[in-house]
């Protein structure tokens, strides 16, 4: 009973610092947005590569479909889409208040079921792959979907596409964001609480244990896998619209497809947390996105270089990550746990 | 279609673009080549293979800058990126080497981008080309053309191709390579240096795709990101081919080079990296499926 009390204060405590924390720093609203915006990126990450083993290299593919989808159902609702991008950067039409209130509030669930409904058509086959060709496959998509959206001329192709721009009159607008992005994370914070709570969560982690067991046990292994990428795709896409009118610019290949940063930022994020655990993803980004922050401050120019040594220096060394270390330093303070190998990379 | 009629009502057109498919190809035989060697001897699947291509191309634009013919980088770059390659096994690879897939996927993805933002930071992000210095050759009233730097590649190839077959069939490292990949426990109580065999692989692996990158910027252009390319093109090579089939990843290296060079005609050029990597998850979806008819899954 102690125990759920607990963590009754720490989401309490964790809320009240949240809500007031862009009040009390008003000018890191924006990175404080993008620290939510990494928590979910390491939390969805998980889902498939901590909780399932399957280690998807291409899950930035959702996030970028929700941008655009977002930003097409936005300006869809009152233009012609096609007109609008290829005038891009000349007479941008403007939107009132609540133009922009109801294309955003339409355009974030039909970005994330969109992306949803993608990832369970993909998934038919891609599931199917195991391991590296996992890995591998997800990496291909991820880099094809940046392609094709630089080549596509009715989202603006490689110049890219100006989503609505935030309106006056509805306040501050990283405020505006910041409280956007926090929600979502809460969201999924406790959807996935719950999911792993019950025998999805079971399930999915005796997918990563030995699938073939699983499947000879009677699971039904395919339907699961469609379920916890869908989940995953689906927070990632309805992430999508809101970063995007918050940065005010998608570019294909930097903003919504990012592979080679935010891609691999949430692989990273979960690893150094550690994978397969609730609180590890969150812990991980937070550490994560300030040291970056550092870094983008510090180093000018070095900070990508910087971050290529960070992401060989956390895997080779630091494989378990932090939940994991912590898990073998005090098992005791992790409950009767029968595990082999804690927290340990999964085959 | 109106570009597919185009190829059929011009034949020389087609032919040209399936040769000039055919001797790009060539190249990426190399760079696929050093991905076999190091994923069937170590285990591990190099994902800074693309930016050890550049990173050869770079070498050759490097030494040409300071007065070298650039033919006459073509033997150096290898020898450049093997040191490399050496230091980068010193460094990281040999604590991956044991560990499973997931790590060292990760591991080479970090060295991949840590070296792509590194040449970024010294060569700038503009993509850049070497003038080889060779002519054009014209057959057929100049219906076909044919740079005598993409016949040497594929000159280049071959040579590397048997060079590479005999080195493992015939000399004392060749066979410890042999040995290693087969049974690593096995060699190691045989007496077998495992960890040099080790490094020399990775260094291998390095010094061939510096070759390749030597050439790349003798034919096409270089940009310090457009490593990744390379990297998947080696690895739909090789899972096409097989590990260990040094003649049908000659054949498919050439398959995917005018196999691209079509899609690129017909598709339009913005579209050619676009079809690389749908063709990678076509490939290896398809086999995937077709495997799970007998219950099965790529390994």
């Amino acid at each position: 009973m102690t125990r759920v009390r607990n963590d009754y204060v720490l989401y309490g405590a964790i809320g009240v610092a949240a809500i007031a924390a862009p009040f009390v720093f008003p000018s890191f609203q924006i990175q404080l947005s993008f620290l939510w915006l990494m928590i979910l990126f390491a939390m969805t990450w998980d889902i498939m590569g901590g909780q399932m083993g399957y280690n998807s290299f291409g899950n930035i593919l959702y996030f970028g479909v929700g941008m655009y989808v977002s930003a097409v159902v936005q300006v869809g609702l009152f233009y012609d889409v096609a007109a609008y991008t290829s005038a891009a950067g000349a007479n941008i039409q403007s939107f009132t208040p609540s133009q922009f209130l109801w294309g955003l509030a339409l355009g974030m669930p039909v970005a994330g079921l969109a992306a949803a409904v993608l990832a369970a058509v993909l998934g038919a086959g891609m599931l199917g792959l195991r391991g590296h060709y996992f890995a591998i496959g997800t990496l291909g998509l991820g880099i094809l979907a940046a392609e094709l959206a630089g080549a596509w001329d009715y989202i603006g192709a490689g110049s890219g596409m100006v989503p609505p721009l935030f309106p006056d009159g509805l306040g501050s607008r990283p405020r505006f964001f910041y409280f956007v992005l926090f929600g979502i994370v809460v969201a999924a914070f406790f959807t996935l609480r719950w999911l792993y709570s019950g025998r999805f969560g079971l399930a999915i982690n005796a997918i990563r244990d030995d699938e073939d067991k699983a499947e000879a046990m009677g699971l039904h292994t395919r339907r699961y896998k469609t379920v916890a990428w869908g989940v995953s795709a689906f927070f990632l896409g309805l992430a999508g619209g809101p970063v995007g009118a918050m940065i005010g610019f998608i570019d294909p290949r930097d903003t919504a497809f990012a592979g080679t940063t935010w891609g691999v930022f949430m692989v990273l994020m979960a690893i150094l947390g550690g994978k397969g655990t609730i609180w590890g993803p969150v812990i991980g980004a937070t550490i994560f996105h300030v040291t970056q922050e550092l870094f983008w401050t510090f180093l000018l120019g070095w900070q990508r270089v910087a971050m290529g040594a960070l992401i060989v220096l956390i895997v080779v060394f630091f494989p378990q990550g932090i939940m994991g270390w912590l898990r073998e330093r005090m098992p005791e303070r992790f409950g009767h746990r029968v595990e082999d190998s804690p927290a340990g990379p999964g085959d | 279609m109106d570009n597919i009629q185009i190829l059929i009502d011009a034949p020389s057109l087609a032919l040209q673009l399936a040769i000039d498919g055919i001797l790009i190809g060539a190249i990426l035989a190399l760079a696929a080549f050093g991905m076999a060697l190091v994923w069937g001897v170590m285990n591990i699947i190099n994902i800074a293979q693309g930016e050890f291509v550049i990173m050869g191309g770079y070498a050759t634009l490097t030494l040409t800058g300071l007065g070298i013919p650039p033919l006459l980088t073509l033997p150096l770059a290898p020898v450049v990126m093997f040191v490399v390659g050496w230091i980068i096994y010193r460094i990281v690879i040999f604590r991956v080497v044991d560990r499973d897939l997931f790590i060292s996927i990760l591991a080479t993805f970090g060295i991949s981008i840590l070296l792509q933002q590194l040449i970024n930071q010294i060569y700038g992000p503009d993509i850049q080309a070497v003038q080889s210095g060779l002519t054009t050759r014209f057959f057929f009233d100049d219906a076909l053309r044919l740079p005598e730097i993409r016949m040497l590649a594929v000159g280049i190839v071959i040579v590397f191709g048997l060079g590479l077959a005999v080195f493992l069939k015939s000399t004392r490292m060749g066979r410890a390579i042999r040995a290693t990949s087969q049974n690593p426990r096995a060699a190691r109580i045989m007496g077998v240096d495992t960890d040099k065999v080790y490094a020399t692989t990775y260094a291998l692996n390095a010094a061939i795709c510096g070759a390749a990158g030597s050439l790349i910027v003798m034919t096409l252009v270089i940009g310090p990101f457009s490593g990744i390319v390379y990297t998947v093109r080696s690895f739909l090579i090789v899972i096409v081919a097989g590990l260990g089939n040094i003649p049908a990843v000659i054949v498919a290296a050439f398959g995917l080079g005018a196999a691209e060079n079509y899609a690129g005609f017909i598709l339009g050029a913005e579209f050619q990296v676009a079809f690389v990597f749908g063709l990678l998850v076509v490939i290896i979806v398809g086999r995937n499926l077709l495997l799970g008819r007998q219950r099965k899954y790529l390994k």
